[in-house]
């Protein structure tokens, strides 16, 4: 089998670019993925624990706004909290502004897609002003340094973030029968949701062989997994229901709650033959069709066992396999993926970027998503962005791809390129005749630039 | 395959015949619908907590329950029977109420059980089946497929949101209003010829283009052409806030016209922490999508009109620890329009004792959800029982009529 540059660029890359080639062969992909993470050096990003201290400010301000009510003062204290929010804001739209520019000059576009794919396997969004602008910080944190190792240390390390914990409730989880609930009477509650979330998301899939008794086990098991303010997540035994608890048949606890019997049992979830199939199909939709061959979901499922979950290996098997190279295009592009691989089409420089002012990152390149169907950073659910094709191509997320591929280049790029030109540099092999024709007769250059953009051809992958 | 700028306008120019001769262009002189009657299919996405919104106060375990989301004509709801009370978010639905033109169905649920994800739940709500992968789509479009004459106009899914019950064989619209798509004419023409051999991404794109034409000519899309990009740009970004309002007139709208279902869905029900805001934000944008919706199809459509509100689960009977509520199995059903004989809330009452809990901890089903909604199309579009039990919700039991219509 030949190597296509393209075809890997296109479906397991960022997307063509006319300033940087293909990768050479699969050896070279997998070697920059397993090397330095130079795309995250290169346009660096807010670690999730200092972003996490921002809340502590965030805090201080909304509580001295509310102390001033109804006292001189408070107009002044609640233009001091509105001020610290908006900069918040602007912060977020900066670290949206990086992550394009990664996708935009990165020679290691795997590594940018099984980001954006882990990030949205651990869904997690704030749901309160304190930690909406986090979801950024947690991909940077929590995902990518783990998205070429071990997939049980990324599930530890999503089940204990401070915004998991709070976006699926568990923070204030505790045990019915722990010292805290004995204590007070108030926060005797216990709360299923992100146990459920992880056996059911996470590791074993909806089909997988667990049952409501394992979901109150699991989440009795997770009671005393919190966080502490602003300095992130800590583990509170007055909290933990006495053990032991009885997850698909293994007990875990029982004598003194400790943070060790809860990963004990997230390593075993993990390393679950269900989790294996599980994760390789969903690898497997991801990366080739919504009906992925059973062949390369089997494929992956054993190398996910035989390696007990290491991912690169994983990466490997589906690089590997011949279902992941089949030319026909399949997959459309989530809206991100669309807006972020047109920006590398067309080159856009990084200075221009850069120079955004954060209002403009938002009305060129962030706002347009949620017209498209995808409201960055805020899915649904915790089972985050769909993979069907045409959940993404309805008539008005259509329109609103269209609107933004005429009228955004113009305003990314001082002058465009000749669409002749961009079709071969966005398309390369897939540059068919159709698009072809239409960068020759489109009547302007927007709407070469924007055709080109809006055929199938550049639309899946 | 060559194409040639000649060969590319003799293609255009029939696809141009085709889209002149179709009724939907046409938005004034409707064929005539298959039917008069209007549906409204709201989906209350997260799980909307049944025992707060209509609040069994009357049932003596009920206020040990709840005591920290307190309900009842004692904490401002309003007492509606005698036993049960409206929560306070529902209240500007008040004079529907007296009207008659609201009503409950309470402890209804799908036949969904223990597992309680929202995202199975809400497949099967929409599905309208008893189990997953019964039956192919979702129910809506199933009933479509039944009704001669029924056409894509004649049912609608609006917003940005997957609507499941509207997916399937027969031919249905989605759009969010102002979504339209300004081009010139030869940007259209090249657009639809890129599309062409794909057949996901050419309906996409002929109906954004006739949704678009139709929204110029009813006059709710914004104005065409002179600003052409800054346009293309600035509605991309248009202010959130009144989003759903937009979606209701937008509904209202199209059902004063050729359509006669329409769907959308209401988000914000999943209420584990701090329900008390939580519930009464989300019931207020519930009050002000109905009352929109009655102002917008005016007293004449409204008066055959019947909205349906549905959640993929009610939510625990007890609170949990952190001022909210978790998933559950037994919910409410929202009633509303000139259609409904209202003013009452029914349902068989199972009880909030231990022992009368489903699983010890939640409301108890004593009916299946899609009963109501079946004889709910019966009723308003004549589709027959048969029909309804084996294609629509395959396998249901439709038991006797509970004379939910006028």
């Amino acid at each position: 089998m030949r190597f296509d540059g393209d075809l890997a660029e296109i479906r397991f890359g960022a997307g063509l670019s006319p300033l940087l080639p293909p990768p050479a062969s699969a050896e070279q992909m997998l070697a920059r993925l397993k090397g330095p993470d130079a795309a995250a050096k290169a346009f660096p990003l807010a670690d999730f624990d200092a972003a996490l201290q921002g809340t502590r400010e965030f805090r201080r301000l909304r509580r001295a706004r509310y102390k001033l009510r109804g006292q001189p003062g408070y107009e002044a204290a609640e233009e001091a909290f509105k001020a610290y929010r908006r900069a918040r804001n602007r912060e977020r739209r900066r670290w949206h502004g990086q992550r394009l520019l990664r996708h935009i000059h990165t020679s290691d576009g795997l590594r940018e897609r099984l980001v954006l794919f882990w990030a949205d396997h651990f869904s997690a969004q704030g749901k309160t002003g304190l930690y909406r602008v986090l979801a950024s910080p947690y991909a940077e944190t929590v995902i990518r340094p783990h998205v070429a190792g071990r997939f049980e240390d990324m599930l530890i390390a999503a089940v204990t973030s401070p915004l998991m914990l709070h976006y699926l409730d568990q923070e204030r989880s505790a045990g019915p029968g722990s010292r805290a609930a004995q204590r007070r009477k108030r926060i005797s509650g216990l709360n299923e949701n992100l146990a459920r979330e992880v056996l059911e998301l996470h590791t074993l899939g909806v089909d997988g062989p667990y049952s409501q008794a394992d979901v109150r086990q699991l989440a009795e098991l997770f009671t005393g997994l919190s966080v502490k303010g602003s300095d992130g997540f800590l583990f509170r035994p007055e909290m933990a229901e006495p053990g032991p608890e009885t997850v698909l048949g293994q007990s875990y606890g029982g004598g003194r709650p400790a943070l060790e019997q809860v990963l004990a049992a997230l390593r075993d979830l993990a390393r679950h033959p269900a989790t294996a199939r599980h994760v390789a199909w969903k690898l497997a939709v991801h990366f080739t069709s919504d009906t992925p061959e059973p062949a390369l979901v089997d494929h992956l499922a054993a190398r996910y066992l035989a390696t007990g979950g290491a991912l690169m290996p994983v990466y490997e098997a589906l690089l590997e396999h011949p279902a992941a190279w089949a030319p026909q295009l399949a997959n459309v592009k989530p809206p991100f993926d669309y807006v972020a691989s047109a920006c590398r089409a067309l080159a856009v420089p990084e200075a221009r970027i850069a120079g955004l002012k954060p209002g403009q990152i938002n009305r060129l390149l962030l706002a347009p998503l949620t017209p498209m169907g995808q409201r960055w950073e805020f899915p649904n659910g915790p089972d985050g962005w769909a993979e069907a094709d045409q959940t993404w191509i309805t008539p008005q997320a259509l329109a609103a791809r269209l609107r933004w591929a005429m009228a955004a280049p113009r305003r990314l790029l001082q002058e465009l390129p000749d669409p002749r030109d961009f079709a071969a540099a966005a398309l390369g092999g897939y540059a068919n005749e159709r698009v072809r024709f239409a960068a020759r007769a489109a009547e302007t250059q927007s709407e070469g630039i924007g055709l080109i953009l809006a055929s199938p051809a550049f639309q899946r992958r | 395959m060559q194409i040639s700028r000649r060969s590319l306008l003799t293609r255009s120019a029939a696809v141009g015949c085709s889209l002149a001769a179709s009724p939907l262009l046409t938005p004034v002189t409707f064929a005539a619908a298959p039917w008069d009657t209007r549906l409204v299919v709201i989906i209350l996405r997260g799980g909307m907590d049944a025992l707060d919104a209509v609040q069994p106060y009357g049932d003596p375990d009920y206020a040990g329950l709840r005591q920290s989301l307190p309900g009842g004509p004692g904490t401002g709801a309003a007492d509606l029977d005698g036993f049960y009370a409206l929560h306070p978010g529902l209240a500007p639905l008040l004079p529907l109420w007296r009207a008659g033109q609201l009503g409950f169905v309470q402890a209804v649920s799908t036949p969904y059980r223990d597992r309680r994800s929202h995202f199975d739940g809400q497949d099967l709500l929409e599905a309208g089946t008893a189990g997953p992968g019964q039956a192919e789509g979702g129910w809506l479009n199933r009933l479509l497929q039944l009704m001669p004459g029924a056409e894509a106009r004649t049912a609608f899914a609006i917003g940005q949101e997957r609507m499941l019950l509207m997916e399937g064989a027969a031919p249905v619209s989605q759009w969010a209003p102002g979504a339209g798509l300004a081009m010139s004419p030869q940007a259209e023409r090249l657009a639809g010829l890129l599309m062409e051999e794909d057949p996901l991404f050419h309906a996409a794109l002929n109906e954004a283009l006739e949704l678009t034409r139709q929204d110029l000519s009813l006059g709710t899309g914004e104005n065409s052409g002179d600003e052409g990009e800054d346009m293309m740009m600035s509605m991309m970004t248009a202010p959130k806030g009144k989003a759903l309002q937009e979606v209701a007139a937008y509904a209202a709208q199209q059902l004063r016209g050729e359509t006669r279902i329409a769907a959308f869905s209401i988000n914000g029900w999943d209420t584990h922490q701090r329900q008390a805001n939580g519930l009464k934000n989300a019931l207020g944008r519930l009050s002000e999508a109905i009352l929109t919706l009655q102002s917008g199809l005016g007293p004449q459509a409204w008066g055959k009109t019947a909205i349906v509100a549905v959640s993929e689960f009610g939510r625990t009977v007890r609170e949990n620890g952190t001022g909210g509520t978790d998933h559950g199995t037994g919910g409410a059903m929202l009633l509303a329009g000139g259609a409904i004989r209202g003013g009452r809330v029914l349902g068989r009452w199972p009880g909030l004792a231990e022992a009368d809990l489903y699983d010890r901890r939640d409301l108890m089903p004593t009916a299946d959800v899609r009963s109501p909604l079946a004889w709910l199309l019966h009723g308003l579009t004549g589709a027959g029982r048969s029909g309804l039990e084996t294609t629509v919700f395959p396998g249901l039991d439709m038991g006797g009529d509970p004379g939910l219509l006028l």
